[in-house]
């Protein structure tokens, strides 16, 4: 195992400094016959100003978020995008995305985002990109991929005005006219189903938009029935949940669910609690990134490549203009840890003033 | 970070109370710098200087005997050679500009990748560089050293030690010595601007430095702060220059990178353009480090064109108008892929950028001020 280790991080040199994780954290080989990476690209909210002029700063986060994964070695086996191509889920936003997107050489899997979804509630992206949930296996790994940004029907199909004061309504943040996302009973009867078929002993890695747990509503944060997800994949061994939409590095684990939560290519997030100076709700075990330099407009932004050689995930965090990060599962402790950080003494103290 | 760490302990107690460092001890510098940090291991001393002048003229340390470190760090050219990219031995072209030694001492690192930490490091290498003095080993200069009755005497009196005694330590000790002497500010901008003479830029660089500061977005990088201003961050950005050498795909970076495990980086970088456009990456390996240069000071930038790690600007005007473009020369050029995050275009007014120019040339040093 380590001499395998070991060529595999030579071969990633491009990306990876040696010895940046220790052997420790894979010693729980899930097969290494079956060793593979992934990587993943989220939130690039493309934005049209007008005509054939869009947002520079989002076109040129995933421009190079992809021109980054391209060099990667070895090559991933695939990529995902985790949802919110589109900032207001028009056709020239996706167009756009997309053809920024075809500069990505390999094949990609889709998740959408609400910024996707709620100007026509998913039609040109089922027409043009992929269907809105579906499973997948590679490699002795079952994928399942979900859309979880749905909400009440009530909501959806209220008398709006116009489709794209839907739109707006759902991109707003702290909207008291907000509703809070959810997969629905057809989506979880349809997961029911895929998930009878697989073994229990089988890696489960589960994609979402939002998070299949519950951090802050009024950002939805949030998914509303996230303990009837969690209640299906309860019963497998190695499971893990990975979103976008939040923006920020996330991680906790919840029984035998570790969750992870993907940088977006565009803008970052604060903190909740850096925002409402309220207690965080934020997943206990997370570490926070430190402060974005607003100079740099891809600081705490960034994309990630992932290795599920254990059969559970290592993020490796690529983040421009900061420090990469590696959140891995420590089969020690059983959770998710940030490799660097994990020890408190070891962490830069925030900053509390301006 | 060590350096860092020496030198902010300086800034913080610049104020009233000398400070006395074991670590560094720094000596006075003029009107906007702060004190030049010395290393404890290699005290300045005249007698060290005055070898380090001596060894940096000499054209015996290459290997055709006609280039000293001054042909490409010549005083008369701000200690540059106001080359695109600099010519070695037999006029063999190197893939980057010479940077002004004038400040390099305030420097956190050397050369523009910053594979070296100090300026001791720094002045080894450009005597085995094949394309700059072209030596095999360092064994001819110890041998002209070790020999050569003036060089007897004076690192006799430098670090009391002559012949065989002598080793490239002393030289390189010598060398960076003098480097650390080449240290001037005390321009017009620092006499406007910490000495309080309202008169001493002119009504088109005040406007300047407003855009410096301001619209400009400058200042990020090329640092002005309370009580002095190094112009630069120490840092490493990839601004656009020279984008198309960059590596296309995996293939043409993976041949750079082994072309830097092969040869080394001081050799890899000088010999090859795409090598050499790998910046801070054939250091780190770290992706966001691609193109990535150091913020070079802008002190006696007037001195030194062209301009730019590659030198592909001609003029002071030119990095302007690259800058306003958002790291392109002209509009119509390609956006590069991995810009830093930090270039974006500027949409200044020709007369903003004239005023730019103005507040750069206001820069300059009184003892390098042409006549």
């Amino acid at each position: 195992m380590h001499v395998s280790r070991r060529s595999f991080l030579k071969t990633t040199g491009a990306v990876l400094i040696a010895g940046a994780f220790p052997m420790s954290l894979v010693k729980v080989a899930f097969s290494a016959a079956q060793d593979f990476t992934f990587a993943y690209i989220s939130d690039a909210h493309i934005q049209l100003i007008k005509g054939t002029k869009f947002v520079r700063n989002w076109d040129m986060g995933l421009i190079r978020s992809i021109r980054e994964a391209n060099l990667l070695t070895p090559r991933p086996d695939f990529f995902m995008f985790g949802g919110d191509l589109a900032q207001l889920g028009m056709k020239e936003e996706l167009d756009h995305g997309l053809e920024i997107m075809s500069r990505l050489r390999g094949k990609v899997h889709y998740v959408i985002g609400e910024h996707d979804y709620y100007l026509d509630l998913g039609e040109y992206w089922q027409d043009k990109i992929s269907p809105l949930y579906y499973s997948f296996d590679h490699k002795g790994v079952h994928f399942v991929v979900l859309n979880s940004i749905l909400t009440y029907d009530s909501w959806t199909h209220r008398k709006w005005a116009a489709p794209m004061d839907r739109m707006l309504a759902m991109a707003r943040l702290d909207n008291p006219d907000g509703s809070p996302f959810m997969v629905g009973e057809k989506q979880i009867e349809w997961l029911k189903k895929d998930l009878e078929k697989v073994d229990k002993g089988t890696p489960v890695v589960v994609f979402s938009h939002s998070p299949i747990q519950k951090i802050f509503k009024g950002w939805n944060f949030w998914t509303e029935d996230a303990e009837k997800v969690q209640a299906l994949l309860k019963p497998f061994e190695k499971v893990t949940v990975i979103y976008g939409h939040v923006h920020q590095i996330q991680y906790n684990q919840i029984g035998n669910i570790s969750f992870h939560a993907v940088m977006a290519t565009a803008w970052p997030w604060p903190y909740p609690e850096t925002y409402v100076q309220v207690e965080s709700r934020l997943p206990k075990l997370t570490v926070p990134m430190n402060r974005a330099d607003p100079f740099f407009e891809r600081d705490a932004t960034g994309w990630q490549f992932i290795d599920v050689r254990t059969g559970n995930v290592a993020m490796h965090y690529q983040l421009p203009d900061n420090e990469n990060r590696t959140v891995a599962f420590d089969p020690k402790t059983g959770y998710p840890q940030d490799l660097k950080y994990q020890d408190s003494r070891n962490r830069i103290p925030p900053q509390d003033h301006y | 970070m060590k350096a860092r760490a020496c030198y902010l302990k300086r800034v913080l107690g610049a104020g009233a109370v000398a400070v006395t460092l074991a670590a560094c001890v720094a000596f006075a510098a003029p009107l906007g710098l702060p004190p030049v940090p010395v290393p404890a291991s290699n005290p300045v001393t005249p007698e060290k200087v005055k070898l380090g002048d001596r060894l940096f003229h000499d054209t015996r340390f290459s290997s055709t005997g006609e280039v000293s470190c001054s042909t490409c760090h010549d005083r008369e050219k701000g200690f540059t050679d106001n080359l695109p990219v600099s010519e070695g031995i037999k006029k063999l072209k190197g893939t980057r500009n010479a940077p002004t030694v004038i400040n390099a001492v305030y420097l956190e690192s050397q050369f523009w990748d910053g594979r070296e930490p100090s300026l001791e490091s720094q002045s080894a290498q450009p005597f085995l560089n094949p394309v700059e003095m072209g030596l095999e080993n360092h064994e001819p200069i110890l041998k002209v050293v070790r020999s050569d009755p003036e060089y007897q005497d004076l690192f006799q009196k430098a670090f009391g030690r002559s012949g065989d005694k002598i080793t490239m330590v002393e030289v390189e000790q010598a060398l960076a010595t003098f480097e650390r002497t080449l240290v001037a500010g005390n321009s017009a901008f620092d006499r406007y601007y910490f000495g309080g003479e309202k008169s001493a830029m002119s009504p088109a660089a005040i406007r300047g430095l407003n855009v410096f500061v301001n619209q400009g977005r400058c200042v990020s990088c090329h640092v002005i702060e309370q009580t002095q201003a190094l112009f630069t961050d120490n840092r490493f950005h990839m601004i656009g220059v020279a984008a198309n050498q960059m590596p296309k795909d995996l293939d043409e970076l993976s041949a750079a990178v082994e072309d830097v495990k092969k040869r080394g980086t001081d050799v890899a970088v000088l010999s090859n353009e795409k090598t050499s456009s790998l910046g801070r990456y054939a250091v780190t390996r770290d992706l966001t480090d691609i193109g990535a240069f150091k913020t070079p000071t802008l002190r006696n930038i007037d001195l030194t064109a062209p301009y730019m790690h590659d030198g592909s600007l001609k003029t002071l005007e030119e990095v302007v108008q690259f800058y306003n473009n958002g790291g392109r020369l002209e509009e119509t050029d390609p956006v590069p892929e991995l810009l830093s995050g930090g270039i974006r275009p500027l949409n200044l007014t020709p007369e903003q950028e004239a005023d730019l120019v103005e507040f750069m040339k206001a820069l300059t040093s009184p003892e390098f001020v042409k006549k």
